[in-house]
């Protein structure tokens, strides 16, 4: 074991895979000087800085990958995949079942996601909902070192598209380059175990669609993903002083979902509370209410999520984006009514 | 121009503070192509900006009070508090702004054939940086403009670097070549000099008012500030005792590590990175080729000049403190 920033550790995990597998390549805007170790070690032909073209080098990378290659295509924060979303929806998600099944794509996506700084409704966006929308794109979220390395591997082994989502609260240098700049006046209330902890000394991929149970309980299921999961557990150490037993899962990845870790918690505590940092409606709370319906359990449902444009201003992002109060909160009314 | 500087100076000052949280782009450098385009706009015209739309969006008249609110978050922004400073939205002057690099193209499209119909004679001014010129949607905007002859003025301003890429590197041919190919004038110039690009721009300015189509100014200038404020390049320039010990550590061990690329692709990696610094060292932020001092140089009036500035030095001032003080008791309520 050893101790990594989250940064650190995702980086350490795609050295790890770069080294084994020549075919591994890094596509995207600033990667010179964003993975600069990465680039001094594996050289200009790997690491490759692209113009501020991502409809171009994302469409580039899929065949990229449909042609022999890995790449890592870095769209530097997911609000931007606007502009290249054609390469994921009609492409990337669409080669596999168009080739019936005879042509994968294993390409990953990195980018960074996740407000909670100051940069508003453009740069803070999660959209893992959105983007998990489509069939044939996997999406994971990682919330602390040792499974952000982890999945890297995951999504880098896999053989069909994975988004790699990085929240900016919990890699330094977003929130360096992003939020505070060199300054240190600012607190953004960055959850310690996600930006730092212990992680494994060669790295092993975490299998797709495993949730972890992060805490065990009896009276409510608290489901999260990214840097909600650290809110979730702050929330529920508030519970436990007024008796309420929760259990907290860390969901890791959107697509596919462990449904089974969530079903048999619900089944357990008969109330899920989901707690997301994406939109509200047609997203992730929606989809885990469904699939609990869906396989006849009867629960108590309630959802912390965002139902607006995140705003610029601090002081108001912070009312809206799922925080510890609002889930103790939350959690307390489905309790209770 | 002096208003413009002034202004983003007290934000710069206001960003160290930490009463603005994130990231924060100002135009210092770029005064002269704002004023000598903005100042030739009227009612009606519309400016579609990107991320950097603080200096033209003051020269064109949006109340600076509202505007530093507006980037501290506060409710009596202009914009409420919602949409920041790579969002500046203004109604009134038909001011829209993007933090999408490229989407002031359509936008400035759009405005223009709202333009046409609506507002005979009025045109849009699109600002974008020389980075954005490989985004799709603005050649798109290129060349639809041209065929539907829409008055529509493309201003790119070329300040070398986006974020920490040299353009140079990663755009194919003349931009100016580029351009002129979507059948439409183009003209490369000197950004730092206020009536250089007021001339190019007033005959530009007045082909689109007369329906005669899109023209392109691709203008260089310098930027003292880097990217955004605390550019992490510039930190290392600045205070690279301090900076570098950060960086190099990782970065030789990885440059060391066992298996990769060659020795000579290394070394080639490594070279790219020091002449990087290096460059940005010399060239990227020095303060030679501002365009107040080169405005200033030219102005035979001295006196006249310094009484201005003082003016618009108190007024500032003023409208700081005012804000300032606004900020307090909106905390404290
Ligand atoms: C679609 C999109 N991709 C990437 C970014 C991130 N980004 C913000 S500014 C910038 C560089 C822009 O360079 P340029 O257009 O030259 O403008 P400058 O910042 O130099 O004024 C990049 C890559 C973005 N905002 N939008």
């Amino acid at each position: 074991m050893r101790t990594l920033t989250f940064a650190e550790a995702i980086e350490d995990a795609i050295a790890q895979a770069m080294s084994e597998d020549p075919n591994i390549i890094i596509l995207g805007e600033d990667v010179r000087m964003l993975r600069v170790n990465l680039f001094s070690r594996f050289g200009e032909k790997r690491v490759i800085n692209t113009p501020i073209s991502e409809s171009a080098f994302l469409g580039a990378g899929v065949t990229a990958a449909m042609a022999g290659l890995r790449p890592i295509v870095e769209i530097m924060l997911i609000d931007f995949i606007g502009v290249a979303i054609d390469a994921l929806l009609n492409h990337a998600a669409k080669t596999e079942f168009f080739s019936g099944n005879k042509w994968k794509v294993p390409m990953v996506v990195r980018a960074a996601c996740g407000g909670g700084y100051g940069d508003g409704g453009q740069h803070e966006q999660a959209l893992w909902g959105w983007l998990a929308h489509i069939p044939g794109i996997n999406i994971v979220v990682p919330s602390n070192p040792s499974d952000a390395g982890g999945l890297m591997l995951t999504a880098i082994e896999h053989d069909s598209p994975v988004i790699f989502l990085e929240h900016k609260l919990l890699a330094d240098y977003w929130r360096d380059y992003l939020g505070s700049g060199g300054r240190d006046n600012l607190d953004y209330n960055v959850p310690p175990a996600g930006e730092k902890g212990e992680v494994p000394d060669k790295w092993l991929s975490i299998p797709l669609g495993s949730a972890s149970m992060i805490r065990e309980g009896t009276d409510i299921t608290i489901a999260s993903i990214g840097v909600g999961v650290h809110r979730a557990l702050e929330a529920a150490q508030h519970l436990e002083s007024k008796d309420i037993s929760a259990e907290v899962i860390d969901l890791r990845s959107v697509a596919p979902l462990d449904t089974t870790t969530v079903l048999n918690s619900i089944s357990k505590t008969g109330h899920l509370l989901v707690v997301d940092e994406d939109y509200k409606h047609y997203g992730l709370t929606g989809e885990l209410a469904a699939i609990a319906l869906e396989n006849l359990l009867r629960l108590k449902f309630g959802r912390v999520s965002i139902d607006q444009t995140i705003p610029y201003s601090h002081s108001e992002e912070m009312k809206i984006i799922p925080g510890t109060k609002q889930i103790v909160a939350s959690s307390l009314k489905l309790l209770k009514d | 121009m002096y208003r413009s500087r002034l202004f983003e100076e007290q934000v710069v000052q206001i960003w160290n503070d930490g009463l603005i949280t994130g990231e924060m782009h100002t135009g210092i450098g770029e005064e002269a192509i704002n004023a000598g385009i903005v100042t030739q706009l009227v009612d009606g015209d519309a400016l579609a900006l990107d991320h950097r739309g603080t200096s033209p969006s003051i020269i064109r008249g949006v109340d600076p009070k509202e505007l530093l609110l507006e980037f501290m978050g506060h409710c009596k922004g202009l914009c409420s508090g919602m949409g920041g400073h790579m969002h500046i939205f203004s109604k009134s002057h038909l001011i829209a702004s993007s933090g999408i690099v490229g989407a002031s193209g359509p936008a400035a499209v759009g405005f223009a054939i709202a333009a046409q119909h609506l507002r005979p004679e009025k045109i849009a001014v699109a600002f974008f940086g020389e980075g954005a010129v490989n985004q799709g949607m603005l050649m798109e905007s290129l060349n639809f403009s041209s065929v539907l002859k829409l008055p529509v003025l493309f201003v790119c301003k070329d300040s070398g670097m986006a974020i920490t890429t040299q353009s140079s590197q990663v755009t194919a041919g003349k931009l100016v070549e580029r351009a002129m190919s979507f059948d439409m004038p183009a003209k490369e110039l000197d950004g730092t000099d206020v009536e250089i690009v007021w001339e190019a721009a007033n005959e530009a300015i007045a082909d689109a008012r007369s329906g005669k189509g899109p023209s392109f100014i691709l203008a260089n200038c310098k930027r003292t500030q880097g990217h955004f404020l605390g550019d992490p390049l510039l930190r290392i320039v600045n205070e690279p005792v301090k900076e570098l010990a950060r960086i190099t550590g990782p970065l030789f061990k990885s440059a060391v590590s066992f298996s990769g690329a060659s020795l000579k692709e290394r070394v080639r990696s490594l070279k790219n990175i020091a002449s990087l610094l290096g460059k940005t060292a010399k060239h990227r932020f020095s303060g030679e080729q501002d365009p107040l001092l080169i405005l200033r140089k030219k102005i035979s009036e001295q006196e006249e000049i310094i009484s201005i500035e003082e003016e618009v030095n108190k007024e500032m001032k003023g409208m700081v403190e005012e804000v300032l003080r606004m900020y307090e008791n909106n905390n404290q309520g």
